[in-house]
């Protein structure tokens, strides 16, 4: 593996600790003060430390150290988790995750930006170690459960009572060999408790049924003891107990075995299996079953938390197979297409097989998308100190909650979501989240909250950022908008109209520019973003309560749902989320307006007519405009009519860039194969109503409804 | 003995000789990816003239250009007998349309003479040297020179 290599794992590594720090972080904020949860992050952080300094990178080292030993004196219980701590500990891993992309990204980092937190880091520590100068006390207080384990001074042997998994057996290891090696520590003997084993019927061959109460007398220690089970640490229960305590039935797990169901095995006999003899020669034990089902079960209650575990893959090659998935479903199309035109009748079974074909097509090709998806959590946590950030910054205290975390949507989409996210959670914490002294007069909690949810929504994934300010205040947008020129001075906007107007180009409602927002090249980016990954961008704002901002977009980029025109002698397909309403109008609909312009009535209303055959340069077949097919599309909240010569058909395409052998084109979003093998271009549909009403922003949207 | 022989073939380059506007034009076999026949193309709008449209290339799409009317030698007649020469320029795909394609040449790099009319304003100029082969002279297409302005436009 080359050092790139190398160098990339260990970044994805980083990436997964963060991811695993952030959640165990999140845990204490709410409250959980489970050893393990803390023993995680100081792992977590302990990983990156230790292989940030196999790679040589000397600040993460150097910060990661920092943040260890304050994460360590918590673990030892020497320091609490006051707000101020968790306040701590949680900055720094933000601060940690920014030094490690900043690692990543240029190779080195600067511990400049964080030297605030380091000292306050070094603060803690050094507190700590001043407040304890008796230290022998204080170390060794807690270590109670060590003293047990000692070796008593003289001592007399070990009752060791042992338990393997099933793990245990399945990772290759046989129970003989430890008894082996404990006889070697002095005199062992050996009785397995086989009250657990259940009825013949009942068992599981892979289960384990046996634990072992071993005593060994002899001069040895518990550390030898315990170094002799060293390599089934995990897959066994296991109690090492002095023997003079070995009476007191509270060091063990359970309640003393009955002595009826004990019997000795002598240690010069391999151990039985796992299952079979002692069963039969014991039948009336199987009342125990209960027992033995609660022993792995409250072992498994503390073990730590299962990490799922995941298979990195290149994206290079997952998009290979998307294109060969891609390429099979045009496949279908072409075939069917070829056997339609031999006149194979629909319910032939030759059609029938071909239906099949395209279920497993879509099948796999919903799988291979699958892949491509990943959960927006990561996503999330770096939204969480994106809001954590920008509330230290305006010194407003904002708690970040999010939902939906293990909602899925395409990669693509998911690493082009974070710059709009970043700009509209800063945005809901700088403008809509009050102050504190404001919301307390408003009767509100001091501490405001912005909320990220996503979910899954009939195939979209419907993402909102919610906070509970002060809502859009309308008045000031309107006449911000004026100012601007946006709207003219006596125009009437409906509410949606003016919350619209944040979207627009050039809009800014902050009076002063702050170092988060108002740089008036906010929304509207947010907008394009979201409109050109194929979604779109609302918002609900109640006054006093808050504003919702609602992010709609499709699961992914690769397929699209179209409608197949004809134009001119060309086919092309529009994007089906734009089309409203498609209408054959009677020529009294039609007006004409100018040379080659027209407009047509709908229900009151009109609708500039676009024709693609004059506005693409291509030869129409048909000169008459009237019996023509009209296409209604609603983009950028502007209507237009779309001339077009015939509508073929309503399905799924799959998108073919155009960008990467040749440009973009003005009015078309990319290309798709069409079933004859050629090419259909796929129609922008906000680009192309920006090509016919270019100056849609400066005229307010109600002249549509005259 | 090996090594003369290394050097030898490091100052061989392959070229395969074309026809386009009546005239004969070479690109370095290096840059083609296959030849194949003409078939009908969906027109781009807003393209520039030389831009006949798109095609499908085994599920890639990819702009085919009239490599006549880019040189500014006049427009093709497009038909049936027309070739598509699928070169790789930079990190694109185009297709090449050209009158013919007639063979691959080997040729000895001194034997390449420099193009005597190198513009001097620092526009790029797109026939990068002459190769006399019998008794014609062929052209040395620089393909990357020629598209450099054109694919910007477009993009």
């Amino acid at each position: 593996m080359s050092n790139d290599a190398l160098r990339a794992t260990f970044f994805a590594e980083c990436e997964e600790l963060i991811e695993s720090l952030t959640e165990g972080l999140d845990a204490i904020a709410q409250g959980d003060r489970d050893k393990e949860t803390i023993n995680a992050i100081f792992r977590a952080v302990h990983s990156i430390k230790g292989a940030a300094g196999a790679f040589g990178f000397n600040d993460l080292v150097a910060f990661a150290h920092r943040y260890e030993t304050v994460l360590d004196l918590i673990r030892a219980d020497k320091l609490d988790i006051s707000a101020e701590i968790l306040r701590l500990i949680t900055r720094s891993s933000d601060a940690l995750a920014e030094l490690v992309e900043l690692t990543r990204d240029t190779g080195s980092a600067s511990l400049d930006p964080v030297q605030d937190l380091i000292n306050d880091l070094e603060s803690h520590a050094e507190a700590v170690k001043a407040e304890e100068p008796p230290e022998p006390d204080f170390v060794f207080a807690p270590l109670s459960v060590i003293q047990i384990d000692d070796p008593s001074p003289t001592p007399s042997g070990f009752v060791i009572r042992f338990q393997p998994t099933a793990a245990f057996y399945t990772n290759g290891h046989e129970p003989a060999r430890y008894f082996a090696a404990l006889a070697a520590l002095g005199t062992l003997s050996v009785a397995c408790d086989t009250s657990a084993i259940p009825p013949l019927t009942d068992i599981d061959i892979d289960e384990n049924y046996l634990r072992w109460t071993l005593t060994l007398s002899g001069d040895t220690d518990a550390d030898a003891v315990k170094a002799v089970f060293a390599f089934a640490e995990g897959l066994c229960t296991l109690d090492v107990s002095p023997l003079a305590d070995a009476q007191e039935p509270d060091t063990s797990p359970e309640p003393t075995d009955p002595p009826a169901s004990l019997f000795g095995i002598p240690l010069d006999l391999p151990p039985s299996g796992p299952a079979t003899a002692p069963a039969i020669t014991e039948p009336t034990t199987s009342p125990a079953v209960p027992n033995a089902a609660a022993t792995p079960a409250q072992s498994a209650a503390k073990a730590p938390v299962k990490t799922a575990t995941t298979l990195r893959i290149d994206p290079d090659r997952v998009d290979r197979l998307i294109n060969t998935v891609g390429e099979l479903i045009i496949n279908h199309a072409v075939i069917s297409q070829k056997l339609a035109a031999c006149g194979i009748n629909n319910d032939s079974e030759i059609m029938a097989a071909l239906d099949d074909y395209r279920y497993l097509a879509r099948e796999i090709q919903e799988g291979v998308m699958s892949i491509r998806a990943q959960p927006v959590k990561s996503l999330f946590q770096r939204m969480g100190r994106v809001v954590r950030e920008a509330g230290e910054a305006t010194a407003k205290p904002v708690n970040f909650i999010s939902e939906g975390e293990s909602t899925e949507i395409d990669k693509t989409i998911l690493e082009r979501l974070a710059d709009p996210l970043t700009h509209m959670l800063r945005n809901s914490v700088d403008h809509g989240i009050e102050s504190a002294e404001k919301r307390q007069q408003a009767g509100k909690p001091a501490i405001g909250s912005v909320r990220l949810t996503a979910a899954h929504r009939s195939g979209h994934v419907v993402i909102e950022v919610a906070d509970d300010g002060a809502g859009l205040n309308r008045e000031r947008i309107l006449a911000k908008a004026i100012e601007k020129g946006l709207v003219p001075a006596d125009a009437k906007l409906s509410e949606p109209e003016i919350d619209a107007l944040l979207f627009a180009p050039g809009f800014s409602t902050a009076d002063s520019v702050t170092n988060l927002s108002g740089r008036g090249v906010g929304m509207d980016v947010v907008k394009t973003t979201i409109t050109s990954l194929g979604g779109k961008v609302g918002i609900t704002s109640v006054p006093g309560k808050g504003s919702t901002f609602t992010i709609s977009l499709p699961l992914t980029l690769a397929v699209l749902d179209g409608m197949v025109i004809g134009v001119g002698s060309e086919t092309m397909v529009l994007p089906l989320s734009s089309v409203v309403e498609t209408v054959r109008p009677s020529r009294s609909d039609i007006h004409e307006i100018g040379p080659g312009e027209c407009v047509l009535s709908v229900r009151g209303t009109f609708l500039p007519v676009v024709d693609l055959c004059q506005l693409f340069g291509l030869r129409p077949v048909r000169a008459a405009a009237a019996d023509r097919s009209y296409v209604i599309l609603d983009a950028s909240d502007t209507s237009v009519a779309i001339a077009v010569d015939a509508i073929w058909d309503q399905r799924q395409v799959v998108i073919k860039s155009l960008e990467g052998n040749y440009g973009t084109v003005t009015g078309i979003a990319a290309a798709t194969i069409l079933g004859d093998g050629k090419i259909a271009l796929i129609i922008d549909s906000e680009a192309l109503v920006g090509l016919v009403a270019p100056r849609r922003t400066s005229r307010p949207l109600v002249e549509l409804e005259a | 003995m090996s090594e003369k022989e290394t050097t030898e073939s490091a100052r061989t380059i392959e070229f395969v000789s074309l026809t386009a506007g009546g005239q004969g034009f070479c690109i370095e076999i290096t840059l083609i990816r296959e030849i194949r026949r003409w078939s009908q193309v969906t027109a781009l709008p807003f393209a520039e003239d030389s831009v006949l449209g798109v095609m499908n290339l085994r599920g890639a799409v990819i702009p085919i250009v009239d490599l006549a009317a880019r040189l500014g030698l006049g427009a093709t007649e497009i038909g049936a007998r027309n070739i598509v020469v699928v070169t790789a320029i930079g990190s694109k795909i185009v297709g090449l349309v050209v009158d013919s394609v007639s063979e691959i040449l080997s040729v000895n790099v001194e034997t390449i003479r420099p193009n005597p009319t190198l513009r001097r304003d620092g526009t790029g100029n797109h026939v990068v040297g002459l190769l006399p082969v019998d008794d014609v002279m062929l052209r040395v297409l620089d393909l990357e020179t020629l598209f450099a302005k054109g694919t910007e436009e477009a993009a």
